[in-house]
């Protein structure tokens, strides 16, 4: 069928921030769909708050909205802009949440713009459970059994029906937010009464138990011919209990016969068909009884998924293209598999044409299911370190915050590659000596292993190693035996690569070390096997000719040749790396999202490959995360899907050095993972372009840094380093209290904490040395913490003669909050010429002394006039992208290209820089961009089920950001703060306690609430202030004072939790208020209502509350913004954009 | 090479000299046969039971083969049929609720030699940009030979252009499958066994048709003997070329306007009954994702496919127009998607059709299973049109 021909613009909704549950996939899928529309003619529209994507770079769309997803604000931009169609299905929960608003609040009738994708009936059916428990029954399969219960009530009586244990799924919701394993009636009631609040719908849904079921998923694609395909199968390793995002899952399935698979394939297809989504794809997860075979279909998405990303990776088949291509009315026939077939479309003699000689380059159409030659395994990354408090049991409710894939041509090997690619220390399969298990360990690890926890799979190892054997380890987890006869696989391996070794001299055959490498054995493993050294490892490897190949993602299994370079290694005999002409550049990828390392590094490196591509390089990107855009097959002109470790890195060096001429390594995009390997790289004799490793060095090392500032006479807050509690004090004595503690070498804040006082030192410094295990001696690092300072962050650019300025951003919280959880606004709103001078010059004067060319990030404290150098970093760092959607300048790029050599001078010259100004020194009148931090408190329960602390503090814990952009500063901020669910109120009580400290400058904001209409709660000591400035508060009770004697008085945290409060603003004092403030924190957190930790957020929430009741806030381009921001001058120039 | 599972060294070598070294699997000693690549990622049992594979050395593109074991109802047939095995990575124990047995121990049983711990990859590659050659495997003893000599004995092989092997493994008696217990027998058909699977005549008798199943060298009179509402003809190996007794049957079926249905080796046989002719495909179609386009309805289907060799379409007619035949005008239904292979044949002045793929899946997608019905419209119109002729 050909192109509907009724759709000539399309509105794509995103999915806003990176939450758990919700993350860079969609950004791939939602890229890769506006870029199909574009080519199909269409003018797209597209709306997402998330500047941290490619999908919102000015060039993706015709018109970027980057503006909250909120029915309203989406609604207007429908009024602006008349789409003839809206597209909701590439952006995860919260697209098809805005959508099915739009819809039952009659906007999308009234400006007649339907969904097209999967349409409002077929949404309903997929995620309403009792329309979809119909769906299955008349598709001939069985859904569990199970109840929908309203109330708390209903709930426990269904319960008693169904038997205990019951799962609890509240109604969409994503990534399973708010559902678990209810064993008896006190779980029962606190996760479905939680549940009923998650639930828009105020509905949960209490289910039969299948926990330790096999689970399946498969990928399935239709289009309005009804032609279906099913793109990919996927099995959990860990069964059914645990959230497939924080599972290891394996693609294809691995223990089903074709019967069985053939059985999900039919259902699956009933399925969607039942459902009736119209085009595109949706993902089906299914539970199998390993006893009998007895399958269960748990649910279905009738949207893109996280899944079908990975899915996409795993196989090469690019699901979110080919969605917009069906959804345009393409049928799959006409679509062609871009791995096989010629660029360009559909070939002369395509189907139809008569047999006769082959064409010399055949379309193959997307109608057919890829096929795997090899394994792929995705092991899920967790942050539960950040969160202390946090249950880090893994239940049906998602809790990693990224993901790392891995392909080999055996179980063995992608997995241990996978393992190897989450980055974590002991992630990995180890055999050390002194930690090997006795039997009776072995049992006790087996036990353990029963809780599914991060790092479960090195326990199940470490117990068959130990002696356990696979009955057993599946008895007590449920993991299928041929997975775990695979693990025991390789302890035989280890075991016989130790023994070889111990009896012939030290001595490894190359028999056995090619057979332990086809089993993914890293070198650093086989280093800690046989006691040497992992370089002499690799130089004995090298020496004995054992180097992995590197194989192609094809579709087909070899059936046809495949056009696309899209590689993984494997210890194999045939390698399939092409020879090239053109120099090429290898950029090294940021590995698996984490918190702190996130999208905003893929977006970086994303750029560069694209501009290098385009001015003479063959770009090799290097990563291994699925939900990426950098590892979608096009962005780069090749792709290795590797571990970021120096072993596999260098390998993909040498295989490209085989391959044609190497230009050299970019490690500074991807984040800390590659600047991490850029002294080893350079010691191995690759070149590192772009800022020196030894440059890196001087930003890095504490020492050499104080050097740098000293020669540079800039200043820094006042500082020592520890060793002992003792050292400790007595640095703090010396610069005085408070100071800012963290271990040295730290990533993301990790373990950072601002101490007050002698007691929290000692206690921080004795617990700091259990962060850092294995170390002798790890120094910690005390700072003079300038508590009243205003932090200021600087991107910029430096060739070695020019300085260009991306942009100065002022942080809205005050120095202490990580620079990744605070807002900041650009250009700084608070901050005079004279101060931007000095930022700029200091700027200029760091990138000089430490040697940048290319990027480099400055955090600054600006304290009584002075300012200091918090830390720089000479690499992208995560606001990169929002500086270049602040200021319209593609500051990535032109990255990337200083890196390769070219000048700023020329930049400017080529107009990827603007030729006179820079976003250091922004116009009067450009817009206010603000960047919030989005934080995931709420997904994490402590093992009492309470939620955790929503303080914000020097440690990083925010998973994503979202851009507030408009003309005025308040409007800018309110935007900001606007999303589903939480956003600032224009009216109702707000809920004040603040701490003594920060009592003084509460009195103005607060005022001005009370002036707007606000009701006015407070403790009494804050009431007390507020009374004496005359502002009528009303008194409540301290969490802490409890109900009374008759228990009946009502504290604050009961008025919260009743949904009588609109906002609440908590500054945290001392230690004994702490208790109050973490319940009434908790409390709000769960309500999802907004809350105001800092003074300074108070100021600016009150000027957004203002914007907000002004009038319905506007909605504007990217496009506009940066028109009549105007850098580059074109208005002047007459140039016909402008 | 993998040796790690205490398995004697082996040795492939392929008819132009490419050599690939592993370790035994199955049976120990040697095997020629003609080497063939398949995609299924499932199914292994199934493929390894398929008497089309007679005598072809087949090798798994899937590098995990074995993770479910063996069991008594995914045979396809009586026995194993492949001369050889090719796999990377064999399950070291099966894991799956209805497994009955090992894999390895199975084809040691069968007398299967195989080889296991190749680059199948590399071969699949070979094979592909070379076509289908002869190959043999090595091990144990055998593989000690200098290697000209195991080349010299696979150069030896027959090759499979050529090849008459439908009667080699065909059933030697006749036998009946009827529907199941209690279900009515609407129509009665013989399907000639040219190397059928069982799942063909499950489906045909779940559909109240009751399945005489004759051996490869029936007579046109020992069909007629059975007075059936149809004929069927199974798929099986070999080069279609030869098969002149069977495509002498099928003419005399066509001259009876006796309704057929042939699937595979059936339809090849379809194709010359018709005057079209075959040809050997470079490499073949061997697996279960290949996308077929049924002309009538527009509509892909995802079906499985043995076949190495195809029916060929006249020169500069243009296979979306039927052909003049000297039983009327023939129709390509369907094409397969990926290089326009003509994938079935339908009789427009003739109650015959045939597909060139298997709806009978096993192992594969069920998407074509629909053409079992459509054989059962065929026989049901046919049998209204012949009742009605009986009255008037």
């Amino acid at each position: 069928m050909p192109r509907r021909e009724d759709i000539r613009s399309v509105l794509v909704i995103g999915s806003g921030p990176i939450v758990i549950g919700q993350a860079a996939e969609f950004d791939y899928s939602g890229t890769q769909a506006c870029r199909v529309l574009r080519e199909e003619g269409v003018r797209v529209i597209l709306v997402n708050s998330n500047p941290a994507t490619i999908m919102t770079d000015p060039g993706v769309a015709d018109a970027t909205y980057v503006e909250p997803i909120t029915p309203e604000i989406v609604e207007a931009i429908i009024a602006k802009e008349r789409p003839d169609a809206v597209l909701a299905t590439l952006g995860g929960q919260t697209a098809l949440n805005t959508a099915i608003a739009l819809h039952e609040a009659g906007t999308l009738e009234r400006y007649g713009c339907p969904l097209i994708g999967a349409n409002v009936e077929a949404i309903q059916l997929g995620e309403d459970r009792q329309l979809f428990k119909g769906v299955v029954s008349r598709c001939g399969a069985e859904v569990a059994r199970s109840a929908i219960c309203h109330t708390l009530d209903e709930a426990l009586a269904a319960a008693q029906d169904l038997g205990y244990p019951v799962v609890v799924r509240p109604s969409f919701t994503m990534g399973g937010l708010g559902s678990g394993f209810a064993h008896d009636e006190a779980s029962l009631r606190r996760i479905a009464g939680a549940g009923l609040q998650d639930s828009p719908t105020t509905e949960v849904l209490l289910e039969e138990s299948i926990m330790g079921w096999k689970e399946y998923e498969l990928e399935v694609m239709r289009d309005r011919a009804d032609n279906v395909v099913v793109v990919c199968s996927i099995e959990n390793l860990d069964p059914m209990g645990v959230h497939t995002g924080d599972s290891i899952t394996v693609a294809p399935a691995m223990t089903l016969t074709d019967r069985e698979y053939q059985r999900l394939r039919d259902i699956g297809i009933a399925v969607i068909r039942e459902v009736g989504v119209d085009t595109g794809g949706c993902n089906i997860q299914f539970a199998v009884n390993p006893e009998d075979g007895r399958v269960i279909v748990i649910e279905m998405n009738p949207r893109v998924s996280r899944s079908s990303a990975l899915a996409s990776k795993a196989t090469g088949y690019p699901i979110a293209k080919i969605a917009a291509k069906m959804a345009l009315g393409y049928t799959l026939d006409e679509v062609p598999n871009d791995i096989t077939s010629a660029r360009g479309g559909r070939a002369a003699g395509g189907p139809g044409g008569t047999r006769g000689a082959e064409p010399p380059e055949r379309f193959y159409s997307a109608a057919f299911e890829p096929t795997l030659d090899y394994v792929v395994v995705k092991v899920p990354r967790f942050a539960f370190e950040k969160f202390p408090a946090a249950d880090p049991t893994l239940t049906t409710t998602m809790k990693s915050v990224g993901e790392a894939m891995s392909l080999g041509r055996n179980f063995t090997e992608a997995l241990q590659k996978a393992l190897r690619s989450v980055e974590r220390s002991n992630s990995s399969f180890h055999w050390r000596e002194e930690e090997a298990p006795t039997p009776g360990m072995a049992h006790a690890l087996l036990e353990q292993a029963g809780t599914p926890t991060d790092g479960r799979l090195v326990l199940v190892q470490q117990a068959l190693r130990g002696g356990c054997t696979v009955e057993e380890v599946h008895h007590g987890t449920g993991i299928d035996p041929w997975f775990l006869d695979q693990i025991a696989l390789l302890n035989d391996i280890a075991a016989r690569v130790q023994h070889e070794v111990r009896s012939d001299g030290g001595r490894l055959t190359p028999e056995l070390l090619r057979h332990a490498k086809r089993h993914g054995f890293s070198d650093a493993q086989l280093a800690e096997l046989t006691g040497m050294d992992e370089a002499v490892v690799r130089g004995v490897r090298h020496a004995l000719g054992v180097r992995p190949v590197y194989k192609t993602v094809d579709t087909c299994a070899g059936e046809f040749a495949a056009r696309t370079p899209y590689h993984y290694s494997s210890y194999d005999e045939e390698t399939e790396v092409a020879p090239r002409e053109r120099p090429a550049v290898i950029i090294l990828g940021s590995g698996p999202n984490r918190i702190g390392q996130g999208i905003e590094f893929d977006y970086s490196c994303v750029h560069a490959s694209l501009t290098l591509r385009e001015h003479g390089f063959d770009t090799v990107m290097v990563n291994c995360n699925p939900e990426t855009v950098s590892t979608d097959y096009d962005t780069s002109s090749r792709l290795y899907f590797e571990p970021l470790t120096l072993e596999d890195v260098l390998e993909v060096v040498h295989a490209e050095r085989q391959a044609g001429p190497l230009a050299g390594v970019i490690v500074q995009l991807g984040g800390q993972t590659p600047l991490g390997l850029a002294a080893a790289l350079k010691a191995e004799g690759v070149p590192v372009v772009g800022t020196s490793p030894e440059a890196i060095h001087l930003a890095e090392d504490r020492g050499a840094f104080g050097r740098v500032l000293a020669e540079t006479g800039l200043t820094a807050p006042r500082h020592g380093t520890a060793y002992s509690v003792e050292d400790a004090l007595e640095v703090a004595h010396e610069i005085g209290y408070p100071v800012l503690v963290r271990p040295s070498y730290v990533l993301g804040g990790r373990g950072m904490e601002i101490v007050y006082d002698d007691e929290s030192l000692a206690g921080y410094v004795g617990r700091a040395t259990q962060t850092t295990p294995g170390r002798a001696v790890h120094p910690v690092l005390v700072d003079r913490f300038l508590d009243t300072a205003v932090e200021i962050d600087v991107d910029a650019l430096y060739d070695g003669v020019d300085l260009y300025l991306g942009g100065i951003m002022e942080h809205i919280e005050e120095a202490g909050i990580h620079s990744g959880d605070s807002a900041c606004v650009l250009p700084p709103f608070t901050l005079g010429r004279t101060e931007l001078e000095e930022v700029r010059s200091a700027t200029r004067r760091l990138a000089e002394a430490i040697g940048v060319r290319g990027l480099i990030n400055v955090q600054f404290a600006l304290a009584q006039d002075v300012l200091y150098v918090l830390e720089a970093n000479p690499r992208a760092s995560r606001t990169v992208p929002f500086v270049a959607k602040a200021t319209g300048v593609a500051l990535a790029r032109a990255a990337a290209r200083v890196m390769m050599g070219t000048t700023i001078a020329q930049l400017r010259e080529e107009g990827v820089l603007p030729g006179e100004v820079d976003g250091g020194a922004m116009p009067d009148d450009a817009p206010f961009s603000v960047k919030e931090a989005i934080l995931p408190f709420r997904r994490f329960r402590t093992q009492t089920g309470e939620a955790v602390d929503s303080i914000l503090g020097p440690e990083m814990r925010s998973t994503g950001e979202v851009m507030g952009i408009d003309a005025s500063f308040g409007a800018a901020f309110a935007k900001s703060q606007l999303r589903a669910g939480s956003s600032l109120p224009t009216g109702g009580t707000v809920f004040v306690s603040v701490a003594n400290r920060d009592k003084r400058s509460m009195i103005f904001p607060v005022k001005r609430l009370v002036d707007l209409g606000f009701r006015v709660l407070a403790t009494a000591g804050t009431a007390d202030v507020l009374r004496r400035n005359g502002i009528q508060a009303e008194v409540v009770r301290k969490h802490s004072s409890g109900r009374g004697s008759d228990g009946t008085a009502r504290t604050i945290v009961d008025r919260i939790t009743a949904g009588e409060v609109d906002m609440v603003i908590n500054t945290p004092s001392g230690r004994d208020a702490r208790a109050d403030g973490y319940a009434i924190r908790a409390a709000t957190t769960s309500l999802d209502k907004p809350i105001i930790t800092t003074v300074q957020q108070l100021a600016v929430a009150v000027l957004g509350i203002e914007a907000m009741r002004a009038g319905p806030l506007g909605v504007a381009t990217l496009q506009e913004h940066a028109a009549a921001l105007d850098l580059f001058g074109r208005r002047a120039a007459g140039h016909p954009e402008a | 090479m993998t040796t790690a599972r205490g398995h004697e060294p082996a040795i492939l070598v392929l008819e132009d000299g490419r050599t690939f070294h592993g370790a035994a699997y199955g049976a120990v000693g040697r095997t020629v046969g003609e080497a063939v690549f398949s995609t299924g990622m499932t199914g292994y049992q199934e493929t390894l039971t398929d008497p089309s594979y007679h005598r072809q050395v087949v090798v798994m593109t899937a590098p995990h083969i074995g993770n479910t074991g063996v069991n008594s109802a995914d045979m396809e047939s009586r026995r194993i049929w492949v001369a050889g095995y090719v796999v990377r990575d064999p399950a070291i124990r099966p894991s799956n609720w209805r497994s009955q047995g090992d894999l390895e121990q199975a084809l040691r049983e069968a007398g299967v030699v195989g080889i296991s711990g190749v680059d199948t990859r590399a071969l699949t590659r070979h094979l592909r940009d070379r076509g289908a050659m002869r190959v043999g495997i090595f091990s144990g003893d055998a593989a000690r030979a200098p290697v000209d000599e195991l080349l010299g004995a696979v150069t030896s092989a027959p090759v499979m252009v050529g090849s008459a092997l439908a009667a080699e493994v065909s059933t030697k008696e006749p036998y009946v499958v009827s529907p199941p217990e209690g279900a009515p027998v609407r129509f009665t058909v013989a399907a000639l066994d040219l190397g059928i699977k069982e799942t063909t005549p499950a489906l045909l008798a779940a559909r109240g048709v009751r399945v005489h199943v004759l051996p490869a060298t029936s007579s046109f009179e020992d069909v007629a003997a059975l007075r059936p509402d149809g004929v069927f003809f199974s798929n099986g190996p070999g080069d279609p070329a030869t098969a002149d007794h069977e495509v002498e049957l099928l003419r005399r079926v066509l001259d009876e306007r006796i309704p057929f249905f042939g699937i595979c080796f059936g339809n090849q046989l379809l194709g010359r009954a018709l005057g079209l002719g075959t040809y050997k495909l470079p490499f073949g179609h061997r697996g279960l994702n290949q996308p077929v386009l049924d002309r009538s309805t527009g509509k892909v289907e995802v079906t499985s496919h043995n076949h190495g060799f195809a029916v060929g379409w006249p020169a500069g007619i243009p296979t979306d127009e039927p052909v003049e035949t000297s039983y009327g005008r023939v129709s390509c239904s369907h094409v397969a998607l990926n290089d326009d292979v003509v994938e079935g044949l339908r009789c427009e002045d003739a109650p015959a059709f045939s597909v060139q793929y298997h709806p009978e899946a096993a192992a594969g997608p069920h998407d074509a299973e629909y053409l079992f019905d459509r054989f059962v419209e065929l026989l049901t119109t046919h049998q209204q049109e012949r009742d009605h002729r009986a009255q008037a």
